[in-house]
């Protein structure tokens, strides 16, 4: 299955993720926004980290979880290789996603080549029944 | 979208439906073509639906679609009833444009250039989310943030004449730091003085063009083949995270019923988190004056290092392309302070605006504009008529056309940096891939944006700088 596909956008990177379920789309949209800056499949997954975030709707959720990849890059020079374990709850408050990332530090052998600067809501899509997708557009 | 054409440079989207106000777009009938292909003009009337807009929303001659706002959008609020929004200012806040004059010629630095070019490499760091070689505790970062660029010239980096040449003196007063969110402050403290990667560059320029040699003169630029340094960059992730924080803040206090785009999410001017918004941003702009201001200082050593002297490498002049700020401005006769938001536009005041330096005063404030990697940059100057048609505002580079994921298939670094070495122009980057990404032929024509600006009176052509070496982050 398609794990992501990009389309036109003239200034920033437009994508939309899929999945089986949408713990899987949320997965795949990590990896995408991951793939503008360095080739996910080649880092090595040498450290574990436990994300959680959290939303009042699904949108803000699934904003909240992708920034948690720039943040990571920003502070811990975190480089994320895959997405596993992704478990979606709602409570009385609104969402909450929990996942683990796998990785390595950034540093010899691994090309950094983009920057993205920020998650934006524009253009925000999630579908939370078959076929699961979610949109986004980075602003980059 | 229906569009009425005022004159051979300008248009408008007629006040219609729920807008307040009338969009104006300045721009050529070619760079419309641009601007019809995606959703600037669906953008700039969104703009013009919001609370407290005054006189119109305007569109520069570079603009393309944004998040919410257009790229290239330039909007004023009343400050009673009006609105801002961190969607107006973007997500690299104080993203803006330094330029270092120098007194050296093309001749003097062409032995040289590929080592000048070198030891910048090696002195400033770039690159996505690198960290920079000065580690800083909260404490200091905070004080960075609340003095911006008073603070690096008083810790030795640069000079009190730099704090002059820049927009606000370098400081925005009304920063509160504690403001700032823990993950701001922790994306910040490794990033003060990095340029960053994507379309953030540092450039040395040599002048190749003069079109108006008085202003030229006033702002230090006297000869052809003179060299120049221009830095673009901005806040880093300090800036992206104040930005994505209070959109959230936003959302969970107004919640986003209504919209057309979540991205134009906003606060009352006057209304606790509207004020906490514009100290947060404020601080962010702090940042990226002071890491302007840093790199600015690493440039002049390496000079003095490879040169034997950065003597003569006075400030021309640092801008905002990415800020909100209170300004007054002649609205319906009547001098009124309103809430301006530039989104990818630059300020360009013209003669006597006391926010402008006095020794610019008489002629008009500097108006930096990049091109892409590797063509030509700009040097314009304010004008008063950009008061009465943009707020004082006009463009701030190329603007893309093609989307970087479509660069990146199309063309290949090693190629880009091969094709400009041919030109004469040396290019340093950490990644090829991200070289591809801004080839220049993912942009705009930057000489057609400037033409425009100038014949629609919005800022005045002064001179063309064109790249001898580029350092791509």
């Amino acid at each position: 299955m398609e794990k992501y596909r990009f389309f036109r956008h003239t200034a920033d990177a437009k994508f939309r993720a899929f999945g089986q379920t949408l713990e899987e789309a949320f997965a795949h949209a990590a990896l995408a926004v991951a793939s503008l800056m360095w080739e996910w499949k080649k880092i090595a997954k040498n450290i574990e980290i436990a994300v959680t975030a959290d939303g009042n709707d699904l949108e803000q959720l699934l904003v909240s979880f992708l920034e948690e990849v720039l943040y990571l890059l920003d502070t811990q020079d975190f480089l994320l290789g895959s997405v596993d374990d992704v478990r979606l709850e709602k409570g009385d408050k609104g969402w909450r996603v929990h996942a683990l990332f796998r990785g390595d530090v950034r540093g010899s052998g691994y090309e950094i080549f983009g920057d993205v600067k920020a998650i934006t809501y524009n253009e925000i899509i999630v579908k939370d029944h078959a076929p699961f997708l979610v949109q986004i557009v980075v602003d980059i | 979208m229906e569009l009425k054409k005022i004159n051979e440079n300008t248009w408008e989207i007629p006040k219609h439906g729920d807008m307040k106000v009338a969009a104006v777009i300045y721009a050529s009938e070619k760079l419309l073509t641009g601007v019809r292909g995606d959703k600037t003009l669906h953008q700039a009337k969104n703009v013009a639906c919001l609370p407290g807009i005054q006189r119109n929303a305007y569109v520069m001659p570079d603009a393309h679609q944004g998040y919410g706002f257009p790229i290239g959008g330039v909007a004023a609020f009343d400050l009673e009833k009006g609105i801002i929004s961190p969607g107006g200012v973007g997500y690299d806040i104080n993203c803006g444009v330094r330029l270092l004059k120098t007194d050296y010629s093309e001749q003097d630095i062409r032995d040289r250039r590929k080592l000048l070019l070198a030891e910048i490499f090696r002195e400033v760091p770039a690159g996505v989310g690198k960290g920079g070689t000065t580690r800083l505790n909260r404490r200091v970062l905070e004080e960075v943030c609340a003095k911006g660029a008073e603070w690096a010239v008083a810790n030795g980096y640069g000079m009190e004449d730099d704090l002059k040449k820049t927009e606000e003196n370098g400081r925005m007063r009304e920063a509160d730091p504690s403001l700032l969110s823990q993950r701001a402050l922790e994306r910040g403290i490794p990033q003060l003085g990095t340029l960053g990667a994507g379309n953030h560059f540092l450039e040395i320029q040599k002048v190749a063009e003069i079109f108006d040699h008085d202003v030229a003169n006033v702002f230090g630029i006297h000869s052809m083949n003179q060299i120049m340094v221009m830095i673009h960059c901005g806040s880093r992730g300090l800036g992206h995270q104040v930005a994505s924080d209070y959109i959230r803040l936003m959302e969970n206090k107004f919640g986003t019923g209504g919209l057309p785009d979540r991205e134009l999410i906003n606060a009352p001017i006057r209304s606790d988190l509207g004020k906490r918004y514009y100290k947060t941003m404020s601080a962010a702009v702090n940042f990226a004056f002071a890491n302007r201001q840093m790199i600015a200082h690493w440039v002049r050593h390496v000079f003095h290092k490879v040169m034997g002297s950065s003597e003569g490498m006075d400030q021309v002049y640092d801008v905002c392309h990415n800020v909100a700020k209170f300004e007054k401005h002649t609205i319906e006769g009547n001098v009124k302070e309103v809430c301006i938001h530039r989104k990818g536009a630059t300020r360009s005041f013209g003669p006597g605006r006391e926010e402008i330096p006095e020794t610019y005063r008489s002629v008009g404030q500097p108006v930096l504009i990049p091109g892409s990697m590797g063509t030509a940059s700009y040097i314009l100057v304010g004008t008063d008529k950009a008061e009465e048609l943009s707020f004082g505002s006009t463009a701030h580079g190329a603007g893309r056309v093609m989307s970087r994921h479509e660069a990146k298939r199309r063309f290949r670094g090693e190629k880009i940096k091969q094709d400009l070495e041919q030109k004469g122009i040396e290019l340093r980057s950490t990644s090829w891939r991200g070289v591809a990404e801004e080839a220049s032929q993912a942009y705009k024509d930057v000489d057609e944006v400037v033409r425009i600006s100038h014949e629609a009176g919005i800022g005045r052509l002064v001179a063309k700088v064109v790249p001898v070496g580029v350092m791509k982050g």
